[in-house]
């Protein structure tokens, strides 16, 4: 199985967060207003999770085809914040003649793990 | 904090119209950019399923996790995955849901304190009552390190 290339995504702008919470509809306010970061003891809004969950299994999907994904995961190690960019890379970790198992890693430009992910699709 | 009580809740069922204009808007959102997501009968991008929100939201007691009384200041998203029994929906699929609260497990934190885990299964099924996918939600909750 062949992998796509890693992919770079970022730096991560308020707007692609403000974007991607009026898609989704998680209008925690944790994510866009400063000042309840703030209040929450945060240096700045957050990053949403699910926005970088979002991308890091676009990078598979992208290649392979949504319409052969059975599953996908993703576990929140670190926090992004704005002006984080992303590598977004995986390595075959299962694979038979029904399907294939990819483990995805999220690291930002510290190199330090963000995120970590998995996804199956049928052969 | 977590009320552990919430075990075994489950909300009340709700519906969920996938719709061809919100697929492209969660795509672009996300750079999720195959050709599949485009046109009139697009599929959704696998976490396009978190959209249960907007539909889940408008049907009282619909969604179990505000029973969970999680902290918003010690309280965050953990894990999350989605299943697919199949080929995920495209656009023009109705999907029937409901959630419940599958489980709370603790954790002995590495720096001291407990972690209190929470699962959330939502199940959507088609009209034949098929099931078409399961998002597993894990929330997780800090307790206060102990002085």
């Amino acid at each position: 199985m062949i992998l796509p290339d890693p992919k770079t995504v970022g730096p991560i702008s308020r707007t692609d967060i403000v974007r991607y919470q009026g898609a989704s509809g998680d209008f925690n306010p944790v994510h866009h207003d400063e000042e309840f970061a703030r209040t929450a003891g945060l240096p700045a809004p957050l990053g949403v999770g699910m926005l970088h969950a979002g991308m890091m299994t676009a990078w598979a999907t992208d290649h392979f085809g949504p319409e052969r994904v059975r599953l996908v995961g993703v576990r929140w190690k670190k926090p992004v914040w704005p002006g984080d960019t992303l590598v977004i890379s995986g390595e075959v970790v299962d694979e038979n003649h029904e399907q294939f198992t990819i483990a995805i890693r999220a690291v930002n430009q510290d190199d330090v793990l963000v995120a970590e992910g998995w996804t199956t699709f049928v052969t | 904090m977590v009320d552990k009580s919430c075990v075994g809740a489950e909300g009340t069922p709700f519906e969920m119209a996938v719709e061809a204009g919100k697929i492209h808007e969660f795509a672009r959102a996300v750079g999720a950019e195959h050709k599949d997501h485009k046109g009139r009968n697009p599929v959704i991008p696998p976490t396009f399923l978190t959209t249960q929100f907007f539909w889940e939201e408008r049907v009282e007691g619909a969604n179990p996790w505000h029973l969970v009384q999680m902290s918003q200041e010690r309280g965050m998203h953990a894990e999350q995955e989605y299943i697919f029994f199949g080929p995920p929906p495209r656009a023009g699929t109705r999907l029937y849901c409901s959630s419940r609260i599958e489980k709370v497990t603790e954790k002995e934190g590495r720096r001291g304190g407990t972690l209190v885990f929470v699962k959330m299964i939502t199940e959507f099924r088609d009209e034949a009552g098929e099931l078409v996918a399961e998002a597993h939600m894990t929330g997780v909750e800090a307790t206060q390190v102990p002085t």
